[in-house]
């Protein structure tokens, strides 16, 4: 009993940071609309810079100054980012934001190991909380006890500000309607940069208060930013009393779930979370939004299939591809075979993105669930390559059943969190559970046959399977299921009145994509020789939004691009420097801002400006869209 | 001349919405912006106060060139807006909402406070802590004007104050603006008939299809039944 009172405590002593990470987050999003993922890139550099100054100045004065001016300087650095970049993209779809400040993440990612080093830094304890009082017979540290305190001090503090100021009015007025308060004469720009750089301040502080808790390492930032999602999303995104509760009830979860289940202690916390999402779509606080915003967020453009000239002219690349075997060394045609897996890959999310409308943060799962499968097959079932390759995605579209189900209940950014989750818990499992997955260290000798074994015969095994599986997802986006899902996804209401079931079309379009990633992870597993939790990891389900954003959310042929112009440029990145994250992010921020509709719509739109002669295709294709 | 507006052209996407839209409203004067539904009335007062993006045309404000501007800085120039939706702040009481819309004095303009404005809507000063989203049509019709006079306006658009209300709660809000009015406040609002807004302009414009079809006083229009006929709802 004893036992768990203490226990209940140090949840609630980590339910402080969490919270004061989550409000952050909440708040932001609250008034500028966006998910700012860089929030967890912020905590760290929080306890970074904390850590530096807390052992430059030493006492009591010295350390809670530190503290504070750790999170002051953060927060000046968050205004920046959101005056340089933030305020050119707020009318820009929401996932563009979302990539635009994980690119931010990335890149700090690195700036922290070039500045910092790679080591986990151990801080100074807090003065005057460096020892521990008894309780119930246990000791429990004193620090514990003032984080413990200090999430109420924080959550009156914050009400205080939003109810008792001018300016807390101004922010909850603006959260409501934004343009509103424009018209009432009020500076939006520099309430946005108030808002934002109070939001990293309680990141910041939230990283600053840590380090006599635990090291400071350069992994922080992740890990954190999952559980502040599913505390927002548990909680209701825009209410930081929500936030304040969420934080408890996932700090609580964890401290007993790795009592319960220490062997997949992540899976409770996503599953409460799941549940919430499906009773409360909104979450415990939150409000229903009023007019979601479609996923997409793009007005897309008429599509239409292929002329005879274009036909000819893609038959020719894909002969010109097949042809590269007699000109590329080895290692060029692994290469060669990893871009079109990841075409595939991608070409299964931009399906369910721009024709389903459902914008996935966790598409990785699919192409993880469907490499595991083949994995397993090989491993305990001996099948040869080709049944793995068949059977071995099913177990993609099983996740996608599962998950799907769940997820396109919801749309937006709660949608893209819940795929999000949902990766996360399969990535979890197949980290924890070590017996059947082997854990961190993989399965291995997941070799393909003969035939293929060779870079040119797996290239062309890959080549094929992309083209085939690239095919198929096109005939079904003008299909009559194609059209359905673009009718359900431009408006529900409408669509369901002509009998279309938003929710059933768009679960099957979730499980297509799923299916289709799936066997691209399972061709991935036969590259690899191997199968590691990180396919599933957010790397992974983030290198494919690149992929579809670059090549634009409005075409039906940007995935191709996008993952080729993408995946060459990582892997060229990588090769080049040691600094491939911070580059990369660089690059993801650069092209979010210079291309806010993607390479090949940029393209698109060029060719609409100066329009050719002879454009019968074009309004073609403009009834066959309206059909 | 307080408020003057010329060429106004505004489009949503592809549609053109305004066509060559001119106003003209001296200082202290009520004027009536008449026409049917969708006839351009909401988009020429959003244009001229800046939220339609898409819009050309000139927009002088005490004589100067406003048309540039950011919505705030129109805004703050004493150019007030309310809203034909009210478009009040649901979770903020009215004492909230007020502040919302407080701005610094202006010289030469009347300075509001909120004891005035429950003064001329005694309803209000009855729910001051009550949150916006739980009060009837009439009431927050009643704060969302209040709120934009918080902004110590020279000039207010008035988007449809009437409309959905109870006779009652009509005639207050006549009441209301020839109050406005006697603060020296000039006042542009909106109608689809002429009921209303005989009682309290001096002059009005009727609007169609984005077009000004009639200009002149109400007499004018009055003695005209036919353009009444053609442009306006009987
Ligand atoms: N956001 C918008 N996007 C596209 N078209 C719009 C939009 N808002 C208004 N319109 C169109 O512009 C035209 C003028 O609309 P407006 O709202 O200005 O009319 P109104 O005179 O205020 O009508 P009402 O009396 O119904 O308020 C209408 O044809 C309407 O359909
Ligand atoms: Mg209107």
């Amino acid at each position: 009993m004893e036992f768990l009172l203490v226990q209940a405590l140090s949840g609630l002593a980590s339910a402080a940071s969490l919270f004061l990470v989550a409000s952050g987050l909440s708040i932001i999003f609250g008034v500028t609309r966006i998910v700012n993922f860089a929030h967890g890139a912020f905590y760290m550099l929080g306890a970074y810079v904390a850590y530096t100054l807390t052992t430059r100045f030493a006492g009591p004065f010295g350390f809670w100054g530190a503290i504070v001016a750790a999170a002051i300087i953060v927060a000046l650095l968050g205004a920046l980012m959101e005056m340089v970049l933030l305020r050119r993209i707020y009318q820009a779809p929401e996932l563009f934001q979302l990539l635009a400040t994980f690119g931010v993440t990335l890149m700090v990612q690195d700036l922290v190991v070039v500045i910092w080093g790679p080591e986990d830094l151990l801080g100074p304890r807090a003065p005057g909380f460096t020892g521990a009082i008894s309780l119930f017979g246990r000791m429990v540290p004193t620090y514990d006890l003032f984080m413990m305190t200090l999430g109420p001090v924080v959550l009156g503090i914050l009400w205080l500000l939003f109810h008792k100021t001018r300016w807390g009015v101004l922010v909850r007025a603006a959260t409501q309607d934004r343009e509103m308060v424009a018209a009432l004469g009020v500076n939006q720009k520099w309430l946005f940069t108030g808002v934002f750089a109070l939001g990293v301040f309680l990141a910041a502080l939230g990283g600053a208060l840590q380090i006599p808790r635990t090291t400071v390492t350069h992994a922080m930032d992740l890990s954190i930013i999952v559980e502040v999602f599913v505390v927002v999303v548990i909680g209701g995104l825009g209410s930081v009393f929500g936030a304040f509760v969420a934080a408890i009830i996932v700090a609580e979860l964890n401290a007993f779930g790795i009592l319960i289940l220490p062997q997949i202690s992540l899976i409770t916390v996503f599953l409460v979370m799941a549940v919430v999402l499906v009773v409360r779509p909104w979450g415990l606080f939150g409000k229903p939004e009023s007019a979601p915003r479609a996923a997409a967020g793009l007005t897309i453009r008429p599509w239409r299939p292929f002329t005879q000239v274009e036909r000819a002219g893609v038959a020719l690349v894909v002969v010109a591809v097949a042809a590269l075997p007699f000109f590329l060394g080895n290692y060029a045609l692994t290469v060669g075979a990893e871009i079109l897996i990841y075409v595939l890959f991608a070409a299964s999310l931009h399906f369910m993105m721009t024709v389903g409308g459902l914008a996935s943060f966790g598409h990785a799962a699919y192409f993880g669930l469907g490499a595991y499968g083949a994995a397993f097959l090989v491993k305990y079932m001996g099948a040869p390559m080709e049944a793995a390759l068949i059977v071995g995605p099913l177990l993609g579209l099983a996740g996608a059943v599962l998950f799907g189900w769940f997820c396109v209940r919801l749309s937006g950014v709660y949608f893209a969190m819940l795929t999000l989750a949902f990766a996360q818990i399969a990535w979890s499992i197949a980290f924890q559970w070590v017996d059947v997955t082997g854990g961190d260290n993989g399965l291995l000798g997941i070799w393909p046959a003969t035939w293929a074994s060779r870079p040119a015969g797996f290239f062309w095994l890959a080549l094929g399977i992309a083209v085939v599986g690239v095919g198929v997802l096109r005939m079904l986006v003008f299909s009559p299921f194609g059209y359905g899902l673009r009718a359900v996804r431009d408006s529900a209401l409408r669509s369901e009145a002509i009998g279309l079931n938003r929710q059933r079309m768009q679960w099957a379009a979730f499980i297509v994509a799923g299916t289709f990633a799936g066997l691209a992870g399972a061709l991935f597993a036969f590259l690899k020789g191997s199968v590691f939790p990180d396919y599933m990891a957010i790397p992974t389900s983030v290198d494919g939004l690149v992929m579809v954003l670059l090549g634009g959310v409005e075409t039906v042929s940007g995935a191709v691009v996008g993952a080729v112009l993408y995946k060459a440029l990582a892997i060229w990145l990588m090769s080049q420097t040691d600094l491939s994250k911070l580059v990369l992010g660089g690059v993801i921020v650069v092209i979010v801002l210079a291309f806010p509709k993607g390479v090949v719509g940029f393209i698109e739109d060029l060719r609409h400006r100066w329009p050719r002669k002879g454009n019968g295709a074009t309004v073609g294709a403009t009834k066959a869209e309206a059909a | 001349m307080k408020l003057q507006v010329s060429n106004l052209n505004s489009h949503y996407g592809p549609a053109h919405i305004l066509y060559d839209v001119g106003l003209e409203i001296g200082a202290g004067e009520v004027v009536a912006l008449l026409g049917r539904n969708g006839a351009g009335k909401s988009t020429t007062f959003r244009s001229i106060v800046g939220l339609v993006p898409q819009r050309a045309g000139t927009v002088m404000f005490d004589g100067a060139d406003v048309s540039r501007l950011p919505t705030y800085e129109i805004v703050r120039r004493g150019l007030g807006y309310v809203p034909e939706d009210r478009r009040i702040f649901s979770h903020l009481t009215v004492e909230e909402n007020f502040e919302v819309g407080r701005q610094a004095p202006r010289p030469g303009v009347a300075t509001w406070t909120p004891d005035m404005l429950y003064k001329l809507f005694p309803n209000l000063g009855e729910m001051r802590k009550r949150p916006g989203g739980q009060m009837s049509g009439g009431e927050q019709q009643m704060l969302t004007i209040g709120r934009t006079l918080m902004g110590n306006p020279s000039l207010v658009l008035l988007d449809e104050p009437s409309e959905g209300l109870a006779p009652k709660i009509v005639e207050q809000m006549a009441d209301a603006i020839l109050a406005m009015k006697g603060e020296g406040l000039s006042v542009v609002i909106s109608e689809q008939n002429l009921h209303f807004a005989k009682l309290i302009s001096d002059r009005a414009y009727i609007i169609e299809k984005g077009r000004i079809r009639f200009s002149g006083t109400i007499a004018d229009l009055e003695a005209n039944p036919e353009i009444r006929d053609a442009y306006l709802a009987v």
